[in-house]
Formats: C-alpha cells, sequence, structure tokens
C-alpha cells in the first residue's frame, strides 16, 4: 500500500486495434484478518471482436478482474491500487468519475453474471427491467424503449416474446433466465461483453443452447467477449486466447490452442492432466498436492512452489515473472522457461505428456 | 480379495475376518494435510480390530460374498412420486413423478453409473435405493434381501451394509458436531457403545481417506471443501459397507481437488471391494470412472449399457444429445453440437408416451411418428448388456446425427420449443 503521488502518471493509451487493455491491475480488498490481494498485477489486452477467456479455481481472482473492469465493487472494503490501469476504447476507466462510468456499463460494456436468478429483480417484469437500460442508455420513448425489449428478447431465441416481457423471473427456467440476461446484456450492443460464469448454474443440454447462443451472437454482432469459468471445456469451445489465473497472478497466456494443448506453466499442466479424460481410464489421475493457498500467507516468491513438482531452490527465492516460452505469443510464470530451467524444462514436459495417457499405457480399462 | 493386500498380513488370520483393507500406497500425498504414510499392514490391523463388533453381520455378509454371480442390487419397477400439496384445503394437487418405473441391477465389484439433468430423478432413485425416501413401489434386492418391505428395525443392519456420500460436503456435516460425533453416530446407532473403541475406529477411518488421526476433536468448519468431502466418505467407510452410493461426491469440488477425492474413491474401491452406484451429470467423469452406465431422462432409464457403448456406440436420442453437449476441453475436437430444444418438462407432468419426445431430434427428424407419443417405449435389449427406450433405436446412426447436426439452428431450436410448452 504503497501510495505513489495523488495522481499517478498514466501510461499512454493503447492504438486503436486494442480494445481492452488490463495493465497492472492490482485490487486488494481490506477486510478485518488484513488485506487480501485478490488480484495482483494483472495485464491482459484484448482487440474488438476478439474473445479472451479467463480460466482459474475459486478464489483465484477472475471474477475480481471482471468486476473491477466493470468498477463494481464496493470501495471500501476493495482498493483498486495505484498504477493500475483499464483502457477501455481509448479512454482510461479507473479514473473516469462514476457518472460517465455509468454512461458505459450497460451501454458499451455488458456483463453477464453466473446467477441469472439472483440478478434479476423479482419483482419487476422482465420487459421493464430490459426497457429500463434501453430507455436510459439509448435515451428513446418508454414504448420505444419496449420495442426494443422484445427485439433483444427474440434475438436470443425466446418463444413468443411479447408474452414473455411481461412475465417475472421467478416464472421462468434457469436457461430461460440467462437467456433474459444475455438479452438484457445485448439490448444496447455492447462493444464488450462480459460473461462470467454464464453456465456452471444451468444443465449441461442448456449450458449447450447458452454457449452456442452466446457464439452466434457474438458473431452476428461483432462485440468482443470476454468469458471467464473454471470450465476448460468451455474455453475450449467459446474462445481464442486465454489467461490462465492462480491466487490473483496471471501463470499463463497464450491462444487457446497453446495454453490447452501444450501447457507450458506447471500450474495450467497439473489443472489439464487432472481432467478425466478416455485416455486416462484406468489410470490414476494426476492431482495438483495440497490447496490453494490462503491469501493472508502467500508463498514468499513463486505462488504455486508449495505444490509444484517441478519446483527447485531458485522458485523458492524469486518470484518468476510472465516468461515467453518455446512457442511465440505464450507466456508462463514459471522459472523453467529461463536459461535457469534448461534441462528440467524438457523432463517437465515429458512428465506431462505422460500424465496426459496413463490409462493408454494400460490399455484402457483395469 | 483385494490386489493391494500384503500376502502374510496377520489380518488375514485374525478369527472374525472382515476382508483387511490396505489404504492405497500413496493415497495421503493428494493431500497437502495428510501425514506421512503409515505402513500398510498396520492401519489395516487397526481397521479389522475396530469392526469385531458386528460378527455376526459378518458372516451373513461372507454367505454373500459367495454368491458372486448373484447381483448384488436388484432393482425392479421402482417408483417414487411425490404430492404436491396446495389449494385452500391443503389437499393433494398434483404428483411429482421423481422416479417413475425403474428397472436396473448392479453386479458386485463394478462401478454403476446414474447420469442425467437436474430433475431428472437419479438423486431421488439413489435415496430410495437406501430408503432414505421411502419408494412409493417397487422392490428393492440387496444381497439376496428384499428391504423396501423392511421395519425400520429389521433394516438397521442392512443400513451398516449399504452406504452413502452426499453431493454437498458443506450441507452434509453437521457445523455442531466435532469430525469424531460425525463420523461416529453411524457406529453408535450399530450398536458400538463403546467410546473407545468407536474413537479408535473413527481415526482409522479418517486415516484410510487421507486425513490425519487427531483431527477428531476438530469441527467441519475447519476444513477445505475437498477435506470436507474425505469426512463424508470416511463416515460411509466407517460401517464397512459393501455397496456405497456415491451422490454427486466431487461436483461441488474445484478441479484440482476433484481428482484427489476421485483418486481416492478408485482406491477405496479396490482396497476395500466395494460396489459403486455414482450418480453424477458429469458425463467425462463417469467415462473415466464407470463400468456401466444407466442415462436417465424424467424418471425413467433412457439407456443403460457399458461405457464404451454408452459413449461409442449411443442408442438413444437423448444420450446422443447429451454426449454432444459436453464441453470438451480438447481444441482440436472442435465438434458441431447437436443442440436440444427447450427445456426438460416437468417431472409433474411428463409428457405422453416417450418422455423424451418433445425434445427428440429423431423424432422430428423421422417425420414426427404418432407412435412417439401414444406409446411408451420399453427398455430393450440391443445386444448383450446394451439397452434402449427408443422405438427407433436402430436408425440412431453417426449419420443421421451429422446429418440433423447440419440442419440445426441455434435461434430457431430455442423458439421453436415454445410450440410444445
Amino acid at each position: 500500500m504503497t501510495a505513489t503521488s495523488d495522481r499517478p502518471v498514466l501510461g499512454a493509451a493503447p492504438s486503436t486495434d486494442i480494445l481492452l487493455d488490463v495493465r497492472n491491475l492490482r485490487t486488494v480488498f481490506h477486510v478485518m484478518d488484513g488485506d487480501v490481494p485478490a488480484v495482483d498485477g494483472v495485464s491482459f489486452q484484448l482487440r474488438p471482436g476478439r474473445s479472451i477467456g479467463i480460466v482459474g479455481e475459486s478464489g483465484s481472482g477472475k471474477s475480481v478482474t471482471a468486476l473491477t473492469v466493470m468498477r463494481l465493487l464496493d470501495i471500501p472494503p476493495a482498493e483498486v491500487m495505484p498504477g493500475s490501469e483499464i483502457w477501455f476504447d481509448g479512454r482510461e476507466l479507473l479514473r473516469m468519475p462514476m457518472n460517465e462510468m455509468r454512461k458505459i456499463r450497460g451501454n458499451d460494456i455488458a456483463m453477464i453474471f453466473q446467477e441469472p436468478l439472483t440478478s434479476l429483480n423479482p419483482v419487476f417484469t422482465i420487459g421493464d427491467q430490459i426497457a429500463e437500460q434501453v430507455a436510459l442508455h439509448l435515451k428513446v420513448k418508454q414504448k420505444e424503449a419496449w420495442e426494443r425489449a422484445i427485439e433483444s428478447l427474440k434475438l436470443v431465441g425466446i418463444p413468443s416474446p411479447e408474452r414473455r416481457a411481461k412475465q417475472y423471473p421467478h416464472e421462468m427456467s434457469g436457461g430461460m433466465r440467462q437467456r433474459v440476461m444475455i438479452a438484457m446484456a445485448l439490448s444496447c450492443e455492447p462493444k464488450l461483453l462480459i460473461a462470467d460464469e454464464p453456465t456452471t448454474a444451468l444443465d449441461v443440454t442448456i449450458q449447450a443452447q447458452i454457449l452456442e447462443l452466446l457464439k452466434s451472437i457474438q458473431e452476428r454482432t461483432d462485440s468482443a467477449l470476454m468469458l471467464i469459468t473454471h470450465d476448460l471445456g468451455v474455453i475450449a469451445e467459446m474462445v481464442e486466447d486465454v489467461v490462465v489465473m492462480y491466487a490473483g497472478q496471471v501463470v499463463e497466456t497464450g491462444t487457446v490452442d497453446q495454453v490447452l494443448l501444450e501447457p507450458r506453466d506447471p500450474y495450467t499442466m497439473g489443472l489439464i492432466e487432472s481432467i478425466p479424460t478416455v485416455d486416462k481410464r484406468g489410470g490414476r489421475l494426476s492431482v495438483i498436492k495440497g490447496t490453494v493457498p490462503s491469501p493472508f500467507n502467500l508463498p514468499p516468491a513463486c505462488r504455486f512452489e508449495p505444490r509444484c513438482p517441478y519446483a527447485w531452490d531458485l522458485c523458492r527465492k524469486t518470484a518468476p515473472d510472465l516468461f515467453e516460452t518455446d512457442h511465440a505469443g505464450q507466456h508462463a510464470r514459471c522459472h523453467l522457461h529461463t536459461a535457469a530451467g534448461v534441462g528440467r524444462r524438457e523432463q517437465a514436459l515429458e512428465a506431462h505428456e505422460q500424465a496426459m495417457t496413463v490409462g493408454r499405457d494400460l490399455g484402457g480399462h483395469g | 480379495m483385494t490386489e493391494g493386500l500384503p500376502p502374510t498380513s496377520p489380518a488375514d488370520a485374525t478369527p472374525p475376518p472382515v476382508t483387511p483393507p490396505a489404504p492405497g500406497p500413496d493415497r495421503s500425498e493428494t493431500d497437502g494435510n495428510a501425514p506421512p504414510p503409515s505402513p500398510d499392514r498396520s492401519a489395516a490391523e487397526r481397521w479389522t480390530a475396530g469392526v469385531e463388533a458386528a460378527t455376526a453381520a459378518d458372516a451373513q455378509r461372507r454367505a454373500d460374498n459367495a454368491a458372486e454371480t448373484e447381483p448384488i442390487l436388484k432393482v425392479t419397477g421402482l417408483k417414487k412420486h411425490f404430492p404436491i400439496i396446495g389449494g385452500f384445503l391443503r389437499r393433494q394437487i398434483g404428483t411429482v413423478y421423481a422416479v417413475d418405473g425403474v428397472d436396473f441391477e448392479v453386479q458386485r465389484g463394478e462401478t454403476f453409473a446414474l447420469v442425467g439433468e437436474s430433475g431428472c430423478g437419479k438423486t431421488t432413485l439413489g435415496r430410495s435405493l437406501l430408503r432414505l425416501t421411502e419408494p412409493t413401489a417397487g422392490t428393492v434386492i440387496f444381497g439376496g434381501r428384499d428391504i423396501s418391505t423392511l421395519t425400520q428395525e429389521e433394516l438397521r443392519p442392512v443400513r451398516r451394509r449399504m452406504q452413502i456420500i452426499f453431493q454437498d460436503p458443506f450441507g452434509s456435516l453437521n457445523p455442531r458436531m466435532p469430525v469424531s460425533d460425525i463420523i461416529g453416530e453411524g457406529l453408535l446407532a450399530q450398536g458400538m457403545k463403546d467410546r473407545k473403541q468407536r474413537d479408535k475406529k473413527v481415526e482409522d477411518s479418517l486415516e484410510v481417506v487421507g486425513l490425519r488421526r487427531d483431527y477428531t476433536r476438530r469441527y467441519p468448519h475447519e476444513f477445505s471443501g475437498g477435506q470436507r468431502q474425505r469426512i463424508g466418505i470416511a463416515r460411509a467407510l466407517a460401517l464397512d459397507p459393501e455397496f456405497v452410493v456415491c451422490d454427486e461426491p466431487v461436483s461441488a469440488l474445484d478441479v484440482s481437488i476433484q481428482s484427489q477425492v476421485l483418486n481416492l474413491l478408485v482406491d477405496l474401491r479396490r482396497d476395500f471391494n466395494l460396489t459403486y452406484l455414482f450418480i453424477s451429470h458429469n458425463l467425462s467423469v463417469i467415462q473415466y470412472f464407470s463400468d456401466r452406465v444407466a442415462v436417465m431422462y424424467l424418471g425413467k432409464i433412457a439407456e443403460v449399457g457399458t461405457v464404451e457403448q454408452l459413449y461409442q456406440n449411443a442408442r438413444h436420442p437423448y444420450t446422443v444429445a447429451l454426449l454432444s453437449a459436453i464441453p470438451e476441453a480438447d481444441p482440436r475436437r472442435k465438434k458441431k453440437r447437436l443442440v436440444l430444444k427447450g427445456d426438460v418438462p416437468s417431472p409433474a407432468a411428463p409428457p405422453s408416451g416417450c418422455r423424451f419426445h418433445t425434445r427428440c431430434w429423431l423424432r422430428e427428424k423421422l417425420g414426427n411418428p404418432e407412435r412417439c407419443v401414444t406409446e411408451e417405449p420399453q427398455l430393450r435389449v440391443l445386444e448383450s448388456g446394451h439397452q434402449s427406450a427408443c422405438h427407433f433405436a436402430e436408425d440412431v446412426s453417426d449419420r443421421t446425427v451429422s446429418q440433423v447436426v447440419q440442419t440445426q439452428d441455434v435461434i430457431d431450436t430455442a423458439v421453436a420449443a415454445d410450440v410444445t410448452a
């Protein structure tokens, strides 16, 4: 908590082909027991019309990252530390007055939340809720806003939208509610759509509907998508680029093929190894030993070191940066990818390969 | 007998022998807080010593073991209907057909999985088997004995042999009880009155699931989700059961913790010769973990088969859709999905005929045959051990699936659903 100055110097605005540029984002929660560095130095970029996935387990800081971008966190207890910057469409969001932020929120950036029941107001009809936002942001008459609400309900495939618009959230199923949330998010044609675990609360066939819907709508409207999830399967199908988070930090970035097929950070490798697949049937699943460290008591250097099967002395002394890996554009927060890791890296990759196919060696089911 | 058993273990010679368990070699490594692995034999000895209390039941059990070919569980026509009470006079105004006529068998030593979406009745079915909810109709034959007609008192010794691991590790442990009471409660109910003996047994079962023996005085809130699920498993195993219903044991856990618990379940299955009924909605976990699978839809079984039969050669349109819906963490396998229309109908008003006909892609492709609406399809055998409840099971093939997928539009799919709603 070293406040540098009241008005920290801002970096230069990103070039116009970057829609969202998150730079060194640090969000801390001041709570009774101390400070929780929920997001600790996160940086990533998103181009217009592209999609990025943020993956991590519970407590990794992925949702807080999204909420900070939307500026939806209560300050205090949360504090966005000096030096953090979020550039959206050429403007810096964190230092923007709240009334301007409100114009961007819902209009240019929209968000879909995990639990569609609690994110809808139970005492208003869904049509009213969508129309309210349309009237507010697009400054149109009530009647036009209502028509627009029905149009967006139609867009997300809600049957007989005129009738549905007059219903209350409790009259709909989970999948329908999530469609309503998407309709609401899309009603103002945002440039960026943030979806925080949009299908986690849904059944697998309904999840398939919602994911296909998100995909086709993103293609149609050409908005950028930031998808937050713990499900690597959803990531594989939905996004082009991936950011993996662990204990508040970005541990790996790359394209979806790079990260899921040839992961280079030991955490990502372990995560992918632990997913049950056919190839592992009959063999033991490899596990990431231990649990996520407490945010009050983070390991001094590399945060994954206590659980890492490949760690050595260096990992306990020096915190690793995001290093470029052997693939262009793919970065991993691990010393394996420095000169010091030569030799160990090859061993690690071999161990990973083996863990991915344990069942195959046993000839399937044993 | 189990493979992991030390060949000349003295536990084998102990007079009232239960199958002496040997904990898996590296189980304790899977948990950060686990103790250093103890020698296999001492753990096994401690374990056997603790279960002497129930000698009589064990004799019965050995007799059952002899009848290896008999299925351990045979379920016939099982139904569970819940009344919907409402209206001015608080009368029954409807019925939820949660489980509506289910038949299946579970062989000793196999892992039988039940898969389906929420509301399909898989959890109710699991609970009805143990009579945690009283079934409305049908018989459950467990170890050669019909347990659906037993009185509560007669049921008690049977309960020891069939246990359940619950889904929610936060909701299923009483927050006001220390671990010793949570696990020991069942032992007490089964007549293990001696506190010392009970505590020892509790410690043993903690060790078996990879937790420290001295955790007994702790309360549930002191544990992480993965550790709590281990406590739930220890509770089920303390009674030394043969048959365990695992009701979504890993769905509340993070991916990295999930694999720890799955490995533990695999080890326990091997070491204690357990038979699992594994309830899950996660098809990848089932594929990894089980031998045979039953797919449930709206209170009925749609398809049963081995994992290979089901995953490679599904013969029910619902199974095909379910499999196609799983997002796979492999970007190389980007598949065009078969998206089902609309939502699962309410189990209080299940569709007539085939319950899946309102969402069925195959029926649509075949020109909406009337038979699906009027006649309820029964489970029929297609090949050895593979059963499907579809009138047109023979028409389900890769070719038909890809034809349907080609012509499908997501948005239209959802709109079309309203016709039936």
